[in-house]
Formats: C-alpha cells, structure tokens, sequence
C-alpha cells in the first residue's frame, strides 16, 4: 500500500484553489474541523470576555447590550459553528474510511453543504457589520440562542441584527440537513463488499444515527425560522402576540429542535468512545448489538422530550409529568452504553495514551452530567433550577466535560492518521490535566450560584447574595481552559512538523482506516477491501481467531 | 506495519441506489418542515382576532384530481421506461406535466381571487398568514417539482431519455408522490377538519 | 446564607421541592459513587502493567444476563423517581385549599413589576406585599400572571420555584408562606436588555400589617400645595402619559404607579434604595441609573427636577 498521491509542487494559489473546489470527503472533513477549531476560539473569547464581566457584581467591563450579544453570539457559535461542524468534520473523514468506500455517496453535494456551512458562519458574524443595514453602526443579535418570541419581533427588535442570525441558521441548516442525508446514503449504499449493516463499525452506526437525527431536528428549526421571517418580512402574526399569535408555540418549535440537537452532538462523541475504549482496552466491544439499539433508542426517545425545557412555561400537570418520564427514560439506554463501555474497559490491559485518558475523562463526567440532567428532569426541580446557573452548568457539563473531551480524544487518536504524524504525548497530557483542573474549577463550582437564586443571562449580579466567590473562581476555571486550549492547538501545529512518523497504525487498531497509509491516498483504498467481520484487521492480524467465529 | 486486506469475495453484494436513499432523507427532512406548518396552521384555527375567516374558501376539488391523478400518470409513464416503450413514455410524462401546471395556475387563480377580492392577504390576520404559508410552502413544491419535470421533458424531446435512466427518473416519482400525499394532508387540514 | 438560596424553603410547595430535591440528591449521588467506583477501579486494577507479555487479553462479546441486569435495575430506579416527581406536580398544580388570603395579578413589563389586587382596588409596583399563611389555616395567596411584552418569569427561591410570565397565556402560583419577612428574587426569563436588573421584593406581612398597608395604598395621592409646581412640572412633561397617580390626572400605564412611590423601600425595580438623591438621579437621566430602561431622560433644568423630586416626595 504505497499508492500515496505525490503531486507536483505547487505555488499557494494552486493549492488554496485545490482545497476550495475539492470535494474529496477527507480534506472537506479537515476544512470542517479547522473551521470548527477557529470558531471555538471566537466563542471562548466570547465566554472568557462575559466570565470578565461576571468576576465581580456590579462590574461594567462591557455594557448590558454588549453581554447580551455576547451569550447570544457564544451559545449560537458554539452550537452551530463549533460543535455541528466538529462532528461533520469527523464523520466526512473518517466515516468513509471505516466502511472501506472511496468517497461519500455524493462527493459534489458535500462540498457544497459544507461551504453553506461556512456562508452561515460568515452570515452570522456579518451582522456586526450590517446589523442596521450598512449605512449604520452593525450589532449582534441580542435575542438568546432561543430566540423566543415576541422578543424576535419587529416591535421589540428592530433593525437586522436578528435577522442575520435567522438566516445563518437557515443556511447553515440547509448545509447540515443535506450532509447528513449524505451521510445516511453513504452508510447505506456505498459500504465495501461484506461488511453487512452488523458488521459496520459503531461508529458508521452512530454517523447514520446521529444524521436521521439531525434531519428530523433541523428540519423544523428551518420551518420555524422561515415562519419567523414571514413574520418579519411579510407581516405575518406566526408570533406576533400582539395579533393573537402565541410565543408557547414557538417554544414548542424551538425545543422540537432544540433538545434532539443535543443529542446530535453526543451520540457523534458516543461513537468516538466506541471506537477509541476498545483499542486502548484491548479487547473487542462488549454487547455490540446492545450498544446499536441503545443508540438509536436514545435517539428515538430524544424526540418526545422536548418541553423539559418547558417545564416554568405552565403546562398542564400531564404534559409535565408526560414530559418528566420520557426524559427520565433517556437515563436508560445512555446507562447501557456506559455500563457497555465500562464491561469493555473490564478485564483489559489498558494503554493510557492521551485518546484513552480524555475516554476516561469523559466517561467520568458525562455520568455526573447526565445525573445533573435527571435532576433537571425532575420538573419540580426545574422549577427552581431552571434558567438558572444550575442550568448553564448542566449543560456545559456534558458540553466540554462530554462533547468536547471526547472531541479531543479522536484528535489524539486520529491525528496520526490524517497528518501522518504522531503528536506530542507530553504537550497533550499538559492539555489533559490543564483541562480537567479548569474545567472542574469552572462548571464544578457553576452549580453553586443556581443553586442559590442566580438566574443565567444576566449581564450582572447583585451583591450579598453568595453569588460573588464562586463567579469569581468559575471566572478563574475558564482562563486555565483557555490555556489549555492553546497548548492544544500548539500541539496540533507543532506536531505536524516536528512529530515523528506515525507509519498506517500506530495504535495496532482494528477498522478499516488503519489499513491504509497516513494520510490516505486520494482514493483511500488502493483496491476495495472485503470484510468479514467487525474488526477486519484484528482477523488479519489473528488469522488462528478471527472475530468472525463469534459474531 | 503494513496490511493487506483480502479484496475477493464470493459472495454477492448489492446495495440500494444511493439516490433513492437520499431522496428518502430528502422526504424525512420535508416531513418535518411541512409537520410544523401543520400543527401551527391547526394550532391557530380559529384564533384570528380580526378580519376574513376560513369561510371564504373555496375547496379545489378539480385541482386536487388534478394533482391526485399526476401522481397515476407519472407511475404509467415510468412502467413505459421500464418496458423500453419510450412512446408512452414521453406521452405520460407531458400529461403528467399538465396536470401539475393545471394545479398551479389554479392555486394562482385562488389565490388572486383571495386576495383582491376578499382582501385576504398574508400580513390580514392570523388565518391569512398560516394559510398562504402553508399552502404556499406546498404551492412551491409543486413548482420544483414540475421545474424537474420541465427539465426531464427539455430531454425526452431531444431524445436522450432511455431506460437507463429509470432510476433517476425513479427518484423524481418518488419526489412527485411525496408531494402529493402532502396535498392530501394539506388538503383534508385545511378544507375539510379547519372549515 | 444567601438570601436567594433554595435550600431555605418558607412556604409549602417550596418545602416540596425542597424534599423531593434531597430525595433526588440523594439517589443521583448514589448512582455517581457507585459508577465512579466501578470506573476508577477498572482504569487501577485493568491498567497494562510494566513487564506484562504483549499477548491480548480475553476477547469478551458480550452477555445477555449482565445487559439484562443493567437495563432492569436503572428502570426501577427511573420509575422510582418519576413516581414521586409526577406527586408533586399533581400536588402543586391541582392544590386544594378552603381559603384564599389574597389574589394578586402580577404583569411583567420589561423590566420591572405591575401588582394589582382586583379584590383589594390597590395597584402597586416592584415590591408585592402579601399576608402571611397561617399553619393551621392554611391561605395562600395566589398570583395570576399575564405579560405586558415579553416573557418574564416570577422567582423568588424560598417562596416558590419559578412560572413565566407569557403574553397572551395567563399563569397562576400560590404561595403560602408562614414566617412575615422580606424574600428576594428575580426575573429569571431573558426579556431583553435589561433582564438582569428586574429584581423581584416580596413582602410578607401579618394580617394586621398587612390590612394597614392595603388600608394605606387605597387612598389616593395626598397632593399637598407645597408640591404643586412639581405637580404641574409632572402633568406638563407627559410623564403623566406613562405613570398613574390615583387622585390626579396621571392615568398613564406604561410605567409604574407612583401613587404611593414614597411608600417603597427602592426605585428601578429593586435595584436602588428609594433616597432623594436617587429618585433626583432618576428622573434627570433613567439610562444611567439603568442602561436601556424605556423610561426616557425627560431634559428636565435643575430647578423643575427639584420640584418634581420633591412632588414625588410627598406621595406617601
Ligand atoms: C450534549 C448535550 C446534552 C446531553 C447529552 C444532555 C443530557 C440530558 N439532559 Fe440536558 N441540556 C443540554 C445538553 C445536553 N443534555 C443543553 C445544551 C441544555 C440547555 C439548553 C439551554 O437552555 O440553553 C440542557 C438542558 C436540560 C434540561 C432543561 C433545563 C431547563 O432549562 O429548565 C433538562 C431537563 O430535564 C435536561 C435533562 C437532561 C437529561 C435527563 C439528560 C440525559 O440524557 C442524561 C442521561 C445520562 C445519565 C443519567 C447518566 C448515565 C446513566 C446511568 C449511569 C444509569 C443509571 C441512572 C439512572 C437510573 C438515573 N437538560
Ligand atoms: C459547544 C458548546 C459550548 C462550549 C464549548 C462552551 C464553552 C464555554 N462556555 Fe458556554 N454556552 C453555550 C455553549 C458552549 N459553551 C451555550 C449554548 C450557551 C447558552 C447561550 C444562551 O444563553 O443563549 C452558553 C452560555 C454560557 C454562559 C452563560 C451566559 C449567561 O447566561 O449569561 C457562560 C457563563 O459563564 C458560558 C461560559 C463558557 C465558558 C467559560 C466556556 C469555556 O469552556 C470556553 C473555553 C475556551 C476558550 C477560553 C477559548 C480558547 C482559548 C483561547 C482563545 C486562549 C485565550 C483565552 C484565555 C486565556 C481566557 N457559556
Ligand atoms: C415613556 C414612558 C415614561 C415616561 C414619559 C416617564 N416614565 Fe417614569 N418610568 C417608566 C418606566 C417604563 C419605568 C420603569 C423602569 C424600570 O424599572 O425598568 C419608570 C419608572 C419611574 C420611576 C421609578 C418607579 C419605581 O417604583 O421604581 C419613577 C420615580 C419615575 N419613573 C418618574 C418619572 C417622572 C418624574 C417622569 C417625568 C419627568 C417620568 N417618570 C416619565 C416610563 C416612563
Ligand atoms: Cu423580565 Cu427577565
Ligand atoms: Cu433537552
């Protein structure tokens, strides 16, 4: 396998011109990634800039419009620029690779999904130059990354800040409703000769999952929005409350997208676990079936527990108690895949390179997440603790304790594949322990605050109210995450230089990628693998016990 | 350490064409955008404050056979291209053409009436709004539809349609059907249930 | 302790929460220990070990009995925990109660507090009063809430978990608490920009304080003569087209009613104690005291913002 492709040196406008018209699924999955890389530290700045303002009550580091925008233009970013085209990004690369298929099913419609991806980021930042049209001062949106109504409506937000957010989600919606019909065509139709739908990888498993998902979210975040701009543009009253229109709906609207969209970012960082546990454990995946039907299970269920965001808005006590059980029920299949990932780890001999310590990480913190969004799902507790810090802790919680670490783990993990060379394992334990410390000191002690009456999105807080010392320490938390991130991307730049060789396997792993060299050739494969089980190489590699036997 | 994988097989290997899946997701995603013009057309039924109500519609009954039949025709038209009978082919496929465009110009022709002689519009009331937004959001699908169909047709008349095509053109049945059972889910909510 | 805490409970549906919470507590922390003991012991005792052979460990599959097991008992904990979740929603939004201390309709604005009492003919802003429960009788007061824009939502940790306020959805909470005393909270819906300073003062009173107060806020404004340049200052500079004063001919809404302002502890919906400078650095430019209000600066001169201060003054 030495059919590397050795193009001829080029000046750098051929190859910018190479990158921005190709539609190789790899280099469009590294395009979504730095993307997504560079708009996380546009949305840290943004967090780190409202954790200044939040050291101290009463401080007036920015004005009360500027934090606004801020939580707005950070939750927003996070989301949509951050963590969705993370995910994209890793699927677009690895996910062909895995299933042994040259390209996506349909490379051309990838290209352009992504570059919609990037017009929407593009969109969105755009409105701090045309918030007021261009002849005035531009603004960002100030509407929460909710955007409930009536406070979208013309009579209380006027100019066109928010309408340049409704448009960047639409476009970058559209982007991302046509990657993942992609992605499901591609794991339906174009996997390698043998590897029947139980035999993919779990990770083609949960790409597929995470897509129906994600279609069935963002298709009605996009109906939404295009009824928000009839209402703007053509006068409509969708939710116009002042004409009889209803703010509860666009709630209902919003969390019908809203909350499966959570789920879109974690059964992607699932499938990084599923892939990288193994390996460093040593031994196969334990209750492969289980952990399929969990999955889509979770994704199943995820769609009929929207309104536990709801639970203040004043439903009826069914709809609330409706609302509590099916979010309980998530608790379920989620303990199975973490039981399943613990079963794996049991019995292993457990390599602690820095993918198999950010698994760790994230499997410790996702539970006490996950247990922290049980509490949430108890709708009494909600009433207290909802839109509240305990809120916001919640959430970034599995956010970067979950998403984010298991982010990190498939960049140490992958990294040798795609760059071709290993990274710094003394810089990324750096990051590993300068990470978790910030972490922990930032969304550890968050809960605090909500806990004691301090509700989220305000630009500042009383005095005396046992607020002050733990802003001031979460404050803190998030600077030690911010250098951590820069000893991340130093090391992701700095290896790519200076690393060692990583050779087509350096973690001695079992699915189809590792059977190619590093980086992979344009066409992966130089001829179409046949498989025969769920780890084909560990039957190459163990020709007297191949996996086949047992499956 | 360098792999070899195994690249022969004996077994046979046959995947669903990737068009057809993907039209799938298309129709998933399409489901759930028209599910929420649904429920907040449904959800607002009779919360108009002010002005026209659903009485002043008129039901589009030969409109709905119209588009309804389409749906037949396309399916004959295809079973010619699958047969090889490019004749029939060609033949259902314009009838099929017209019914869509007869179904348009109607909708056009309601909704003039609507609005300059019931002073309906979009910005009136409550009704107004989720009215032509949904049954335009379907009107609009319609004409995409029938922009394919317009394309397929610029083809069959310079002969480059065979039956090797049938997949693809089997891809934009599927579309066309799709949007016909969204009429009938359109059709029942807003002139038979909201009346 | 923090004023604002939840772990104070004074009312009945607070102390529901309040054990349903350590209930809760408790069962999740449960969960946490022993998951988090399972995983660091699989990461000490499953470690590669120095000097160990490079052979693979034992290839395991799975089991249906250990799956089984792990899907069953999470169940039971779930239905355990919905069961007495779904109980105190039941008991806090169908309450029963023979006796109703007083009905309050509360409208959010942005960003500030509109209180009427429909029985009572009192209309107040920013600082709700109401009676104590007492333990043997129990009367709640109930507050029906309606939005004036935006949604609000209505938080005062001790007394209550929190409801929205939602234009066009009117909502309703009771509360009934026991100790008189003053609880804070505040609004805890983003409604814009000044969202964070829509702080919530509730006073809870014994009856006869209470009564007395009502007694007080039902009289119209003592307009006295030495005020009566203020007044006309006040009448002539449309503030009256924003603010009521019962007993004159400000009957504006758009803004709080100032009948009995003298009568509040703060001005600006809690945020600054009601003093005379204050009140003065008020009325001559809101924006600085609250960046975004919607009360305008009015360009009043020197002289004219003395006497509306002082006007304002005398409406106790
Ligand atoms: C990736 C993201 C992600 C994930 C995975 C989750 C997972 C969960 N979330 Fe979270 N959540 C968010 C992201 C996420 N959340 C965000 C972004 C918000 C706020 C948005 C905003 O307001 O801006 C939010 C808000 C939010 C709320 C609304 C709070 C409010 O605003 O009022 C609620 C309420 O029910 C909730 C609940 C849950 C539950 C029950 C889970 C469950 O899926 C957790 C399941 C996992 C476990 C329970 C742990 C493992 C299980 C076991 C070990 C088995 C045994 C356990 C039991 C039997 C209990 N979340
Ligand atoms: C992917 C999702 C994601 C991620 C990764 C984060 C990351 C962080 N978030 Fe974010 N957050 C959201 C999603 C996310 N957030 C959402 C959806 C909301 C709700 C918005 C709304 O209410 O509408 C929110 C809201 C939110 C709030 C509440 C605001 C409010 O309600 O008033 C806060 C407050 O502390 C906060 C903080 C942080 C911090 C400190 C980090 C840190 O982890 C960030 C760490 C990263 C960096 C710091 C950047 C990289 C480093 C550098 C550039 C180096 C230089 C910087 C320093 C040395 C400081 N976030
Ligand atoms: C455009 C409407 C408007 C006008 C005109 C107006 N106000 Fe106001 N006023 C408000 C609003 C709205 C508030 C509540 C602000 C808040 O707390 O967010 C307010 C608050 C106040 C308060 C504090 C009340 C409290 O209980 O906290 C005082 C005092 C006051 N106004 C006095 C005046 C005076 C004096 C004038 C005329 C010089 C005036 N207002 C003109 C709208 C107006
Ligand atoms: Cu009112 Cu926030
Ligand atoms: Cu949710």
């Amino acid at each position: 396998m030495t059919l590397t492709m050795q193009p001829p040196p080029q000046t750098w406008t051929e190859r910018l011109h190479s990158w921005v018209t190709t539609v190789d699924h790899k280099r469009i999955g590294i395009m979504y990634v730095l993307y997504a890389l560079t708009f996380l530290v546009v949305g840290g700045v943004e967090a780190a800039l409202m954790r200044l303002q939040l050291l101290f009550p009463h401080a007036e580091f920015v004005s009360p419009h500027a934090f606004n925008q801020l939580f707005t233009m950070h939750g927003t970013t996070m989301i949509f620029f951050v963590a969705m085209p993370m995910m994209f990004g890793f699927v677009n690369y690895l996910m062909p690779l895995m299933i042994g298929a040259r390209d996506m099913a349909f490379p051309r419609l990838n290209a352009f999904s992504f570059w919609l991806t990037v017009f929407g980021g593009l969109l969105l930042y755009y409105s701090l130059i045309g918030g007021y049209g261009l002849y005035g001062d531009g603004t960002a949106p100030e509407v929460g990354w909710w955007a409930y109504a009536p406070l979208t409506e013309k009579a209380f937000t006027r100019g066109h800040s928010s309408d340049y957010w409704t448009l960047s989600l639409l476009v970058s919606g559209f982007g991302s409703i046509v990657t993942s019909i992609n992605v499901i065509a591609t794991v339906f139709s174009m996997r390698c000769r043998g590897m029947k739908l139980g035999k993919m990888p779990l990770f083609a498993w949960l790409s597929a999952t995470m897509s129906v998902l994600a279609i069935l979210a963002i298709a009605p975040l996009t109906a939404a929005q295009m009824m928000l701009m009839v209402d703007r543009y053509l006068g409509g009253h969708f939710f116009d409350t002042q004409a009889g229109g209803s703010a509860v709906l666009w709630m209902h609207f919003f969390w019908i997208f809203g909350h499966p969209e959570v789920y879109v970012l974690i059964i992607p960082s699932f499938a990084f676990i599923s892939e990288i546990v193994p390996v460093f454990s040593r031994k196969t995946m334990f209750g492969y079936p289980i952990m399929v039907a969990a999955s889509v299970m979770i994704a199943f269920v995820s769609m009929s527990v929207w309104a536990h965001h709801m639970f203040t808005v004043g439903m009826t006590a069914s709809a609330n108690s409706f609302f509590v059980i099916t979010t309980m029920a998530v608790a379920i299949p989620t303990g199975i895949k973490i039981f399943n990932w613990l079963a794996t780890m049991w019995g292993g001999k457990i390599r602690f390179n820095a993918p198999m310590l950010f698994c760790i990480g994230f499997l410790a913190q996702f539970l006490l997440a996950g247990l922290t969004g049980v509490m949430l799902a108890s709708a009494p507790m909600t009433w207290h603790l909802g839109n509240s810090y305990f809120v916001v802790a919640h959430f970034h919680y599995v956010i970067l304790g979950g998403i984010i670490m298991a982010v990190f783990a498939a960049f140490y993990y992958w990294y040798p594949k795609v760059v071709g060379r290993i990274y710094s394992e003394r810089l990324a334990k750096w990051h590993f322990w300068l990470f978790v410390i910030g972490f922990h000191v930032c969304f550890d002690l968050m809960h605090i605050p909500g806990l004691l009456g301090m509700p989220r999105r305000i630009y500042t807080y009383e005095p005396g109210r046992g607020w002050e010392i733990w802003n001031f320490l979460v404050g803190i938390g998030a600077a030690i995450q911010g250098v951590a991130i820069l000893v991340f991307v130093w090391n992701l730049i700095r290896s790519a230089r200076r690393g060692a060789a990583a050779g087509s396997d350096p973690w001695d792993a079992w699915t189809l990628e590792w059977a190619t060299s590093s980086p992979p050739p344009a066409y992966n494969f130089a001829t179409p693998p046949v498989v025969k089980s769920r780890r084909p190489l560990w039957d190459l590699k163990h020709p007297e016990d191949p996996d086949w036997r047992y499956e | 350490m360098k792999l070899a994988l195994a690249t022969e097989s004996d077994t046979a290997w046959e995947l669903p064409y990737a068009g057809k899946v993907g039209m799938w997701g298309v129709i998933a995603a399409e489901s759930a955008i028209f599910v929420i013009f649904i429920v907040a057309y449904a959800f607002y039924i009779g919360k108009s404050t002010s002005g026209p109500t659903t009485a002043i519609l008129h039901t589009p009954i030969f409109l709905t056979v119209c588009l309804l039949s389409s749906s037949a025709t396309m399916e004959l038209a295809l079973r010619g291209l699958r047969r090889g009978d490019t004749r029939a082919f060609s033949a259902w496929w314009f009838v099929t053409l017209g019914l869509a465009a007869t179904f348009l110009g109607g909708t056009l022709l309601e909704w003039r009436h609507l609005i300059v002689d019931e002073g309906l519009t979009i910005h009136t009331n409550l009704f107004g709004t989720t009215y032509y937004s949904l049954v335009g959001l379907h009107a609009f699908h319609v004409l995409v539809g029938l922009t394919l169909m317009a394309v397929v047709a610029a083809f069959i008349i310079r002969r480059r349609v065979t039956r090797d095509h049938t997949p693809k053109l089997e891809v934009i049945s599927l579309y066309w059907h799709f949007v016909d059972v969204v009429w009938v889910a359109v059709f029942t909510l807003v002139y038979v249930v909201g009346r | 302790m923090s004023p604002t805490t939840i772990f104070s409970p004074a009312t009945t549906p607070a102390r529901w929460i309040f054990d349903l919470s350590n209930m809760v507590y408790a069962v999740c922390g449960a969960i946490f220990v022993i998951v988090g003991s399972l995983l660091v012991y699989a990461v000490v005792k499953f470690r590669r070990r120095k000097g160990q052979d490079a052979s693979e460990p034992a290839q395991v599959y799975g089991s249906k009995q250990i799956e089984l097991a792990w899907t069953i008992i999470p169940i039971l904990i779930v239905v355990v925990l919905f069961l007495s979740t779904a109980r105190v929603i039941a008991f806090t939004q169908k309450p029963s109660f023979e006796e109703t201390a007083v009905k309050v309709d509360v409208v959010g604005h942005q960003f500030w507090w509109e209180y009427r009492y429909p029985g009572l003919g009192v209309v107040t802003a920013n600082e709700l009063h109401i009676p104590v429960s007492d333990p043997a009788r129990r009367a709640p007061s109930v507050l029906q809430l309606y939005s004036a824009d935006i949604v609000h939502s209505f938080w005062v940790p001790r007394l209550a978990g929190k409801t929205d306020l939602v234009p066009n959805f009117p909502n309703t909470m009771w509360i009934d608490p026991t100790e008189p005393g003053l609880y804070l909270g505040q609004c805890a819906a983003y409604c814009g920009v000044q969202h964070a300073k829509m702080l919530l003062r509730v006073y809870v009173q014994s009856r006869e304080d209470f009564a007395k107060w009502v007694e007080e806020q039902k009289q119209p404004a003592r307009v006295t003569d030495a005020a009566a340049r203020g007044r006309e200052v006040f009448e002539r500079t449309t503030c009256m087209s924003c603010h009521a004063i019962a007993g004159t001919a400000a009957t504006g809404r758009f803004g709080p009613d100032l009948t009995h302002l003298m009568s509040r502890d703060t001005l600006g919906a809690g945020i600054i104690p009601n003093t005379r400078e204050n009140l003065r650095s008020w009325i001559q430019d809101p924006g600085k005291v609250k960046p975004g209000v919607l009360m305008p600066a009015m360009g009043l001169d020197d002289s004219e913002l003395d006497a509306v201060t002082d006007y304002l003054m005398t409406l106790h």
